[in-house]
């Protein structure tokens, strides 16, 4: 019996306390038709030293190629002391913040990691966090046609620059609640959505997503969109890289308004990748619509005595309270990867950040340059790009992958899936972790595979 | 005991509404409402202009521990709403029945006048749900 | 305990670490400066010690399983084995990529392979997805195919979810996300749903029922049988909300209810961190004619015993995707170790424990003079107790109780839920607390009681010896103060 710590004497002693005489008679509410037999298909209990030996195994099983693949998630390294951190049971085992006054470690935390997000956003107001940067695009969807009272024809504006699987999940979220999202093509010089393409007469949009970088690595031109947008009507959601932000114009300075919503995946922030979770997506917005604006939001404010603390906020927004019609079925937020996103970022701090984000810039450059030296190798797309670029080989990237996985390589991404329009076209990016030497035996390795 | 003015018209759903005598009608919550709901944090009001059929969802007033839909008991054009709620939304608080109003309408059917409460039923209507 | 600063307010400018990145860097000189970035995020500089300082100090002020005991009803606050945590943890299972090749990921299928076959057998449902993310996003995932299966056979007047008054407001939220109406049902005096109303409401607009067994009350809900019969002969499907699984594992299987779509909370039944509030985990299993619906990826297996991902190719009338990837992974990975761990006998012994400690608990609170909502009825791992006549006299709220609890070193019971009980706690001491832990308890509620009919005072003020003092959410609310700014003031 794991982690009971009863007694036999203390059974006893409880039983007899309920007034009953075994275990079983606790059960005789349930009726006996419905009573299971043995649970056959679950194997014996183990103790902890087999369980670790099988686990042990397993992950060995996992081959741990030299990784070249981005599209979304990201290998960083992670300070030491971000998961020694996190990991302390007074996080990993902490429920909720409900009880404010027993919570204000993880409040006043979660404070901290909705300023860290605005800043990086240069966002007004940011909520404690969503699942991930799929379903936070979701949710900013559907917040944007809470938010845009003025736009009748729920219509999102939703190009295919944005990650294919961010469009899948997006499309099975708010499917239901008649929204329409109109899809929109993307320039093939550029690799990106060309904003003299977009309709000079567009009619009633309620929101336009842009993607920064876009799912090629393919910078936007934001400026010019959210213009657009805001010109028609539209509100803006910005779907982010939280590394790019160290570098790139941020979501909050597009144009001459700023993006209405933002979102994006937190992976890069101190969470390792583990193969696709957990994860966190983060949302921001301006200040005007913070209530429309779906999760947790934790809010500063004084105690009896004058002094400060921290609070879950607008709550009635939330399922709870709101049943029925609340902003979102939502009622947690990824708090444990949260804590270590907060705890990465104030390691790292702002210059640190930075120099992440120039490096990985740097040794994708260097690979680019390396990768298309080689015969029928080429770059796709001419826009400037941000640590992740679209490469086109001379044959169907698939068999080109699985022999370079010969090589202990993850090489990169097959795009003939989803963008089969572009050929044989692969998806890459190095991170700072990669080195010189990586990125030699990836060309050298790309070299003898198409040889 | 709460209070509730002889010379307004009530709804079941706890809405106060004055007879403004030029077309026009306000509508608030009733202390009784503002009482349960607690210390008000939010209001949100209908837009100007918004055309309305009684009955239907049109505002919501919420505290920290709840969130209420407000229904316009009178079909027509909202003709203003409380601004002054944006800011100091505790005011339907402290002064449900006058500075706490949150909108004005412009009367379609007069006849929908007809169904509501006056003010000794609406005070039966209260004395029996606190029981 | 000392106020903590911001780490904002720890940050001095220039102050950086460089043992994190002085040696990196490089140009950014392809892209244009229209598309840069031209003033740095005003991210805290401090030094690694600052932060690790900060965050330590900052982890003391929370209460948690590793520290209190935390007897949140509905929440299922057990002991989460840290091995759990270290064996997810391995660099085997953390480094790997989620677009790895499937050849290069069998470790981690057979894993996930594994755990989608233990769910099975413990819920009787023939087949689980892993993927959503949270209890809720596995109720979206349920209500999502139980609208896809009415659609797919034509049915379109199903416009209507049936969810009891007691359920948790996550019910009728996952409803409306899916474009269903919301219809209530009240509960009886006994804590059952009350089947002459449900028998009124079905019809042909009836598209399904969300129940939670053993319900939100912290009772069996003795009439399911009868109940899938009125919901399956209207036409409608039935929903098992898992929130409160742990109370029957081994004992009842879902499937055998009647249900057709379940979800598990694996962060409550299988003990995987609560983490502050997430990550969750809410698999859902499926019965035979919602198969076709379930949300992917998930886990299958070659003629060859390779594990492969099940996609939209294999699953055409799928639901859909629910995350980029796969879900929580690593959580699924915890719960995988725990079930190990405990295997079949564990399993029951889990139902057996969480029931003999919450009636035990209930028994000796009634004994020292608190009222039960439900007296009448066993408890199952949960149990709801009911301060309405401490609220009139002498005028302390479950609120009230709740705080001055935290002065005793006990988190508080889950308060006002479910919203149907007046001035409720709902307590939920869980397997893993021993007797004394119980008994300590109770004490505390005793000793409480007695400081309420001397000074009611005492209890108003509470809590005394927490970082702060009961704090004003009302002010919270209007005077929003959501991030730190350098220069005071709100951000516009």
């Amino acid at each position: 019996m794991p982690f009971i710590p009863h007694t036999e004497g203390d059974t006893r002693a409880m039983l007899a306390t309920c007034g009953v005489d075994s275990l079983e008679d606790l059960f005789d509410e349930i009726p006996p038709e419905l009573r299971a037999n043995a649970l056959d298909g679950i194997p014996a209990g183990c103790d902890e030293l087999a369980v670790s030996q099988l686990l042990h195994a397993r992950a060995a099983q996992n081959a741990q190629p030299l990784c070249f693949s981005g599209a979304g998630a990201y290998e960083h390294h992670i300070p030491a002391a971000v998961w020694e951190i996190t990991s302390r049971g007074e996080y990993y085992s902490a429920y909720t913040p409900y009880q404010a006054e027993a919570s204000q470690g993880t409040l006043q935390l979660l404070y901290e990691f909705q300023t860290m997000v605005a800043e990086l956003t240069a966002m007004a107001v940011a909520n404690a966090s969503l699942y991930d940067g799929a379903t936070a695009l979701a949710e900013a969807v559907l917040m944007a046609v809470r938010a845009n009272r003025k736009s009748k024809s729920r219509r999102i504006l939703m190009p295919r620059t944005v990650h294919p699987r961010y469009r899948d999940v997006v499309e099975t979220i708010v499917r239901h609640q008649g929204i329409e999202l109109t899809r929109l093509d993307y320039d093939t010089a550029g690799g990106h959505i060309d904003p003299t393409s977009l309709p000079t007469e567009p009619g009633d949009v309620t929101a336009l997503v842009i993607p920064q970088p876009n799912f090629f690595g393919a910078l936007e031109d934001a400026d010019t969109l959210t213009d657009w947008a805001h010109a028609h009507g539209a509100l803006v959601i910005g779907v982010v890289n939280p590394t790019a932000m160290a570098v790139i114009n941020p979501p909050g300075e597009w144009g001459g308004a700023g993006a209405d919503i933002v979102c994006g995946e937190g992976q890069p922030l101190g969470i390792p990748l583990a193969s696709g979770g957990p994860y966190f997506g983060f949302m921001c917005c301006k200040q005007k619509i913070v209530r429309q604006m779906p999760g947790r939001i934790i809010g500063a404010t004084v105690d009896l005595e004058g002094k400060r603390g921290y609070v879950l906020t607008l709550q009635a927004r939330e399922q709870h309270i709101r049943r029925s019609k609340a902003t979102s079925n939502i009622c947690t937020n990824q708090g444990l990867m949260t804590t270590a996103a907060t705890i990465y970022m104030a390691v790292m701090g702002s210059a640190g950040l930075e120099n992440v984000a120039r490096q990985c810039h740097a040794n994708t450059r260097a690979l680019i340059k390396q990768l298309s030296a080689i015969d029928g190798v080429e770059t796709v797309f001419d826009r400037p790009t941000f640590h992740e670029t679209v490469l086109r080989l001379p044959r169907p990237v698939n068999g080109v992958l699985e022999e370079l996985a010969g090589h202990g390589i993850l090489g990169g991404v097959d795009l003939a899936r989803d963008y089969p329009e572009l050929g044989h076209a692969l998806l890459v990016c190095a991170t700072e972790t990669r080195s010189e030497a990586d990125l030699d035996a990836y060309a050298v390795a790309l070299r003898e595979v198409l040889a | 005991m709460s209070n509730i003015p002889s010379e307004l018209k009530y709804t079941k759903s706890h809405e106060w509404v004055r007879i403004e005598g030029d077309g026009t009608a306000t509508v608030g919550i009733s202390d009784h409402a503002q009482t349960l709901l607690g210390d008000m944090v939010f209001v949100e009001l209908p837009e100007p202009g918004a055309a309305l059929e009684a009955g239907e969802e049109c505002a919501v007033v919420e505290s920290v521990k709840a969130a209420s839909d407000v229904y316009t008991p009178l079909s027509g054009k909202v003709v203003a709403a409380n601004e002054l709620l944006e800011d100091a939304p505790e005011t339907v608080n402290t002064d449900a029945y006058n500075d706490g109003w949150l909108f004005r309408i412009r009367l379609e059917d007069e006849a929908e006048l007809k169904e509501l409460l006056d003010a000794e039923a609406y005070a039966e209507l209260v004395a029996e749900e606190d029981h | 305990m000392n106020n903590e600063p911001l780490i904002f307010e720890h940050s001095r400018p220039g102050r950086i670490n460089r043992a994190q990145s002085a040696h990196l860097g490089g140009d950014l000189d392809d892209i244009p400066d229209t598309l840069r970035r031209q003033r740095r995020p005003g991210l805290p500089e401090v030094s690694e010690l600052d932060a690790v300082r900060h965050y330590t100090r900052l982890s003391q002020k929370n209460f948690s399983i590793d520290t209190h005991f935390y007897p949140l009803g509905s929440c299922t606050m057990k002991y989460n084995p840290r091995a759990c945590n270290t064996l997810a943890s391995l660099p085997g299972f953390l480094g790997q990529h989620p677009l790895s090749a499937v050849r290069d990921s069998q470790g981690i299928l057979a894993c996930l392979w594994d755990l989608q076959e233990m769910l099975k057998a413990v819920t009787g449902m023939c087949a689980v997805s892993l993927t959503p993310m949270a209890g809720a996003q596995g109720e979206f995932a349920g209500v999502a195919m139980i609208r896809a299966y009415h659609d797919a056979r034509g049915d379109d007047a199903r416009t209507e979810i049936l969810v009891p008054d007691a359920a948790h407001g996550t019910n009728p939220a996952t409803a409306t996300m899916c474009g269903y109406s919301v219809r209530e049902i009240p509960t009886d005096a006994q804590g059952d749903v009350d089947v002459v109303a449900l028998k009124a409401a079905v019809g042909p607009h009836t598209a399904g029922i969300m129940l939670t067994n053993p319900s939100t009350l912290g009772v069996f809900e003795r009439r399911i049988h009868e109940i899938a019969r009125i919901v399956h002969q209207a036409g409608g499907l039935l929903y098992y909300d898992g929130a409160n699984l742990n109370a029957i594992l081994g004992k009842v299987k879902p499937g055998d209810m009647g249900f057709d779509v379940i979800h598990i909370n694996l962060h409550k039944t299988f003990s995987t961190p609560h983490g502050g509030g997430g990550p969750g985990s809410g698999p859902v299993g499926v019965s035979e004619r919602l198969h076709p619906f379930i949300p992917i990826p998930l886990v299958g297996r070659d003629d060859n015993s390779a594990f492969r991902w099940l996609d939209e190719h294999d699953l055409p009338q799928s639901i859909g995707r629910l995350s980029a990837h796969m879900g929580n992974t690593g959580i699924l990975l915890r719960a995988y170790v725990y079930a190990l761990m405990l295997g079949r006998e564990g399993m029951v012994r889990i139902a057996d424990y969480a029931t003999l400690n919450a009636n035990y608990l209930m028994a000796r609170l009634r004994a020292a003079g608190f009222d039960m909502a439900l007296p009448e009825r066993r408890a199952t791992h949960e149990f709801i107790l009911t301060l309405k006549h401490q609220a009139k006299e002498p005028g302390v709220t479950a609120m009230d109780f709740a705080k001055r609890l935290l002065d005793y070193g006990f988190h508080a019971p889950t308060t006002y839920f479910p919203l149907i009980i007046p001035e409720c706690l709902l307590i939920e001491p869980t397997e893993t607390e021993s007797k004394e832990a119980l008994d300590a308890f109770v004490e505390a509620m005793v000793a409480i009681q007695a400081e309420a009919e001397k000074d009611v005072e005492t209890l108003k003020g509470a809590p005394y010896s927490l970082p702060v003092r009961r704090l004003d959410d009302v002010q919270a609310a209007r005077e929003l103060d959501l991030r730190w700014q350098a220069n005071g003031g709100m951000a516009s």
